[in-house]
């Protein structure tokens, strides 16, 4: 296991220094000017020059990349437009909200995708099963835009249950969370179902049935382990899908995250912060593939040794 | 001859998306009511006979809108399934063919892309080139053609060993006609299931953008900028968000019903 974990560490060098590039290309290198952007069409041209210089756009490029690098490399992420704050401290502000928000999504998701996914998978072709994959279609097919007020109006506004907007205890987590979770958790649910339903009909299992086992043990006990590798890989390619969830779901319920910090530099034009913003969320996305990689290594050996 | 096999799915998937192109091509020309037309004497009006979904906070009518609606968001998604599917084809298909140390660097850079989660390059993408139809379209390709690059390349490795592949090349057939006759019509299958489901993703992703502010922009109507402007009423008007949020819903169905039902059919 040692040495898969130094193999992937390693791996993620050339890919994090990627990610950062395209980021640095993304904001440097796509026509038209940040600066005008920014300042508007009827800026002075000594505006123009001064902010320029300001963010160091008037430097040559592989200087400017040279000085993103460092700049990473010492947390120095440049400082916003807008507040004239230090980039990486509103970072650090925010982020923890989002990785609270995208952990509980991810939470919901396996909660609700596993109980579902188990009871069509172990029953394929009952009621149950045609029942619990129907509820997973019309779940992948809900967009988030849509789900979260409708969520809203049940939950918030006519029941009165739950908190309508912003961040507080968990019962202010539960609504987000479950707009955030609600598509991962049917794709997860209809993939367990269907790797469930083929190891179920696999010669092991009849072994361990003619052995004298139960039908709910042997699924259990020997079906199930072998039918969670193919959704644990699901769930990694979905996992981008579910951080990127987290900024529509923060703007939907106020959630105040780095999505919603994100879509705010976008509107004041605030491009350092928007930069940090993309970084971040980029590198986060990097570094949880990594830890989706390790643990598909604990959960199959196999993995280990390819 | 090979039976194909028509699942519920792909039947269900067909209406849904027939009717959805249908709403879009017709819709406008028989309702005909300006989407962008404000009357103040309907503001917030409910589904009715006259507006029969109701209309807006600045009496625009609601079913126009939606109709108008899916006009841009097929035309949108189609048009960027189409960029992707090129773009992907061309990308993944010269990797395959020049092989080798080329593939290895084009497919390390693919791969740099898909590191980056897509709907984020689509929103630094429309960002920084502004709102407006035709730079959602270059952001909403920027985050598909890779996938389409990975299994182009994929089908083309395992195409290359075929039986079919090793006899018409001994039969003397040259790259070009090798391409066309054999390995494009046999990609045709894998790449329709994967742009059905694609498409779906990317009217989501479209009407994601427009809700944010970075996509189609009022007074234009898109599902996503209704949803958007609808939230506000959400108390005293449910029904601003829930005829774009259904409208979206069930083309998103379609196109995922479709997708599954074609990947029966060519048993993907």
């Amino acid at each position: 296991m040692r040495s898969y974990l130094a193999r992937r560490l390693i791996s993620l060098i050339p890919v994090a220094l990627g990610v950062v590039t395209l980021t640095f290309a993304l904001i440097h290198l796509i026509p038209g000017d940040p600066v005008i952007a920014m300042l508007g069409d009827n800026a002075s041209p000594a505006d123009i020059v001064s902010l320029r210089h300001r963010l160091g756009l008037d430097r040559p490029l592989w200087d400017q990349y040279a000085a993103f690098l460092y700049g990473i490399v010492h947390g120095d992420l440049g400082r916003s437009i807008s507040t004239n704050e230090p980039v990486a401290r509103l970072i650090a502000e925010r982020f923890p909200a989002t990785v609270e928000l995208a952990i509980a999504g991810l939470a919901m998701a396996i909660l609700i995708a596993f109980p579902l996914g188990f009871a069509a998978g172990a029953n394929p072709g009952r009621a149950i099963d045609i029942g619990a994959m129907g509820f997973a279609i019309v779940g992948v097919s809900i967009p988030h835009i849509y789900l979260g007020p409708l969520l809203m109006i049940v939950f918030s506004l006519n029941l009165g249950w739950l908190p309508l907007t912003g961040r507080g205890g968990l019962s202010h987590l539960i609504l987000p969370a479950l707009t955030l979770g609600a598509a991962l958790a049917a794709v997860l649910a209809r993939m367990l179902r269907q790797s469930l339903a083929s190891a179920g009909a696999a010669d092991y299992v009849r072994t361990a049935l003619a052995k004298g086992l139960s039908r709910r043990a042997a699924l259990v006990r020997h079906a199930l382990r072998n039918a969670i590798t193919p959704v644990v890989t699901l769930l990694g390619l979905q996992l981008g899908g579910l951080l990127t969830g987290t900024i529509v779901t923060e703007m939907i319920f106020s959630w105040p995250g780095l999505g919603r910090l994100l879509i705010t530099a976008i509107s004041a034009r605030d491009y350092p912060l928007v930069e940090g913003c993309v970084l971040t969320f980029a590198l986060t996305y990097v570094i949880v593939n990594l830890l989706t990689d390790l643990a598909y290594g604990l959960i199959d050996p196999r993995i280990r040794v390819e | 001859m090979k039976r194909h096999r028509f699942s519920v799915s792909l039947v269900v998937g067909v209406l849904l998306v027939g009717t959805l192109i249908l709403c879009a091509i017709a819709g406008p020309l028989i309702v005909r009511v300006n989407p962008e037309a404000i009357d103040l004497a309907h503001t917030l009006a409910p589904p009715g006979p006259g507006h029969w979904l109701g209309c807006d906070a600045l009496g625009r009518d609601l079913l126009a809108r939606i109709l108008w609606g899916a006009r841009i968001s097929l035309g949108v998604s189609s048009v960027v399934i189409a960029l992707s599917v090129i773009a992907g084809s061309l990308i993944g298909g010269f990797a395959a063919l020049a092989g080798g140390r080329t593939d290895e660097l084009v497919m390390r850079a693919v791969d740099i892309v898909l590191a980056f989660p897509g709907f984020l390059l689509a929103i630094a993408l429309a960002a920084i080139l502004g709102p407006g139809l035709p730079d959602l379209v270059i952001a909403l390709a920027a985050m598909g053609w890779t996938s389409y690059a990975r299994l182009v390349r994929g089908e083309l490795l395992a195409l290359r060993e075929r039986d079919f592949t090793v006899a018409a090349r001994a039969l003397g057939a040259r790259s070009a006609r090798l391409l066309v006759r054999h390995l494009l019509p046999a990609l045709s299958g894998p790449l329709m299931v994967q742009a059905s489901f694609g498409i779906g993703g990317i009217i989501v992703a479209e009407a994601a953008l427009s809700f944010l502010g970075l996509g189609v922009l009022p007074p234009a109507p898109s599902w996503g900028n209704m949803l958007d402007s609808g939230r506000a009423f959400i108390l005293v008007a449910p029904h601003l968000t829930t005829a774009p949020g259904v409208a979206i819903g069930l083309a998103v169905l379609g196109f995922n019903l479709l997708g599954d039902g074609l990947a029966q059919m060519f048993g993907s």
